[in-house]
């Protein structure tokens, strides 16, 4: 295990633990609302996946843009979307951060920048490489944060987004979240080279593999990617070696992989290894634990409260936002 | 005469790139070849030296990740116009153009508008085989969340890339690769041109033509041919293909009690099987003879000269078809 950074506070230490433990509560309560029938369609949780999201968004600022895929509910919580209106999109309530419209796979949020939840793998890509443009054409130092998956990879999307942001010098960060398994296919079953961060020198794209598992590793590889992206020096790939603990979605007996395999990983899961990391260091003790706990469970009770109590868009307006309602 | 100006198709599409990019400092121009090869077409010849490499941007050949990014510009706040050389290179963008650009307003609940313009040739007449000549516009008409649209003449040609750009919707503009070397009078009322709506572009009494692109100058020559025989047809532009006009559609039915549709897409799944079936619900009564269609004959298209022809909408099909209607009712 490697060394907490010189110089943690405790304070800093729980902020971030307490984020990641938002995101496990919400997304356990979430697994609980799908069994019960109120959240429906796909759920693809992100457990073992938190120290990424927390990490990624202590570096982005309000002005940076932000592109997901479909297991994105714990960026769009570090994002800074409120939990209360993800938990109604999920419920596909008319007061849900998309509207309801959207679901779990689709998460927006214009106040946040947040550019979606895409499940189409891949086609995020080209999207946060337009919104790079968009940036540097504007002469901001905004930058566009890409997440995607290692079965991305494969994708021709993401070939032609690297070379691009390559080729004009844009500020894209490629964050890749290799949890190892793309739905069921192990990344040796469909890669030639399983080395992804290898593939960015074909376009000269500055590279990075990180420990996904550790939020300071993250963090810390985050901001100097991000501090070359706003320099003008063009995009940046990180490669997040993670592990996803639970299945691919709801509907997936895990036929492909060993249960040994998941236990081993679980041991190195990002809140555990933080919080024996926090205590070994007396930065935290188990009261802390069970504060940040209790109010991570507040805050998801009243997010399920208010999804709950939250309308139903009427059917009248099925039609509506199939193009933009112009109010000028 | 002296408000005309004579010009090609193509110049016009120019023009209006030009005044795009002078209005609005957010519209910028991409595609393969646009900027130092001056266009596949030619439309945007001279634009680079004129407005530099930030705005006339030359792309790879990666049409998913420019349609894509020129989405992405317009979601952070761009106007992008990104030009994709022909509608067959577009299927290489089809999921940029159809699980983004037509969704993302709707799955955001209205807050991620996407105003990108993704203009593109289409259709056959250059002899270019069956990789450049095919027109896929029922297939983008098909999709909720784009606009698309067709300008078939010098007005159209010249108005409607703005009519588009202060559209917040993504819209798709169809150019006729056989229009793009046609001249004709720009006039007064290309500053005036809208997005949607169809519009008549010949009176007549007896029969009505619906059509869209090229084969609107089809129907003009077959109409010249039916006058001289005694029979005025009434030609309907469509122009936006989505929406369709219905409105205008009927009324010109209405007027003549007969209509033949003019298609340069294959049959099968056709614009003109869509809008025969929206007469049919709509104006069934109306009708005093069958709906009839002249599409593309269902082959791949072919190169040689005589067979491309044989293949497409002609005028002489155009007269047979209005003629079997009226022979029908004696």
């Amino acid at each position: 295990m490697s060394e907490l950074p010189a110089g943690l506070t405790r304070e800093r230490g729980l902020h971030l633990l307490g984020e990641m433990l938002r995101i496990r509560q919400f997304e356990d309560r979430c697994a609980e609302l799908y069994g019960a029938g109120h959240i429906r369609g796909f759920l693809h949780l992100c457990d073992g996946e938190e120290a990424i999201a927390v990490g990624v968004m202590q570096v982005l600022g309000s002005g940076d843009a932000v592109v997901s895929t479909y297991r994105e509910h714990g960026h769009a919580l570090a994002r800074g979307i409120a939990m209360g209106p993800l938990m109604a999109e999920l419920y596909g309530k008319r007061s849900g951060c998309s509207g309801g419209r959207g679901g779990s796979m689709h998460v927006f949020d214009a106040a946040t920048r947040f550019y979606g939840g895409n499940a189409i793998v891949g086609g995020g890509l080209p999207l946060a490489v337009g919104l790079a443009l968009a940036e540097k054409l504007q002469g901001t130092r905004n930058l566009a944060a890409c997440f995607f998956g290692e079965g991305a990879v494969a994708e021709g999307e993401f070939h032609e987004s690297m070379n691009l942001a390559a080729l004009w010098k844009l500020p894209v960060l490629f964050l890749c979240e290799n949890n190892l398994y793309a739905m069921g296919t192990a990344l040796a079953r469909s890669e030639s080279q399983t080395d992804i961060q290898a593939k960015a020198a074909a376009y000269g794209v500055r590279a990075a593999a990180v420990d996904g598992m550790d939020v300071f590793a993250v963090e810390a590889a985050m901001r100097s990617a991000a501090d070359h992206a706003r320099a003008g020096r063009g995009p940046v790939l990180l490669e997040f070696r993670t592990y996803r603990l639970r299945a691919h979605s709801m509907f997936d007996a895990q036929l492909y992989r060993d249960k040994a395999e998941v236990e081993e990983w679980r041991a190195r899961g990002p809140l555990i290894t933080l919080t024996t990391r926090l205590k070994a260091a007396s930065l935290m003790i188990e009261d802390d634990f069970q504060r940040l706990q209790h109010a991570a469970d507040d805050e998801v009770r009243a997010a399920v409260e208010f999804a709950g109590a939250a309308e139903w868009e009427p059917v009248e307006d099925l039609a509506r936002h199939v193009y933009a309602e112009v109010t000028s | 005469m002296s408000d005309t100006v004579r010009m090609t198709y193509r110049e016009a599409v120019k023009q209006s790139i030009r005044e795009a990019l002078d209005d609005d400092p957010r519209v910028f121009l991409m595609g393969e070849d646009v900027g130092k090869y001056g266009g596949c077409f030619a439309v945007s010849k001279g634009l680079l030296e004129e407005y530099g490499e930030e705005r006339i941007r030359d792309t790879p050949l990666s049409e998913s990740a420019f349609v894509g990014a020129g989405i992405g510009a317009a979601l952070g706040g761009m106007r992008p116009i990104v030009e994709i050389m022909t509608v067959n290179f577009s299927l290489l963008a089809l999921d940029q153009i159809v699980n983004n650009a037509a969704t993302l307003c709707h799955m955001s609940g209205g807050q991620f508008p996407v105003p990108v313009v993704i203009r593109m040739a289409t259709g056959a007449g250059r002899q270019l085989a069956a990789q450049h000549s095919h027109s896929f516009e029922a297939w983008y008409a098909h999709v909720p969340g784009l606009r698309v649209v067709e300008p078939a003449t010098i007005d159209d040609a010249r108005g409607m890339l703005r009519a588009a750009l202060a559209c917040p919707d993504p819209v798709i503009v169809f150019e006729p690769i056989s229009l793009y070397n046609m001249e004709g009078e720009l006039t007064a009322a290309a500053s005036e041109v809208q997005l949607d709506g169809a519009r008549i572009h010949r009176a007549g009494r007896d029969v009505t033509l619906v059509t869209y692109g090229a084969s609107l100058w089809r129907c003009v020559a077959a109409a010249e041919e039916l006058a001289a025989g005694g029979i005025e047809a009434e030609i309907v532009d469509l122009r936006s293909l989505r929406p369709l006009d219905d409105a205008t559609i009927l009324a010109s039915l209405r007027r003549t009690r007969r209509v033949v549709i003019v298609d340069e897409g294959w049959r099968t799944g056709s614009l003109a099987g869509e809008i025969a079936m929206r007469i049919v619900e709509q104006g069934f009564y109306d009708l005093d003879a069958p709906i009839a269609r002249v599409c593309t004959e269902e082959v791949p298209i072919p190169y040689p000269k005589h067979l491309e022809e044989a293949a497409l909408p002609d005028p002489r099909r155009i007269v047979a078809a209005v003629r079997g209607l009226f022979s029908d009712a004696q």
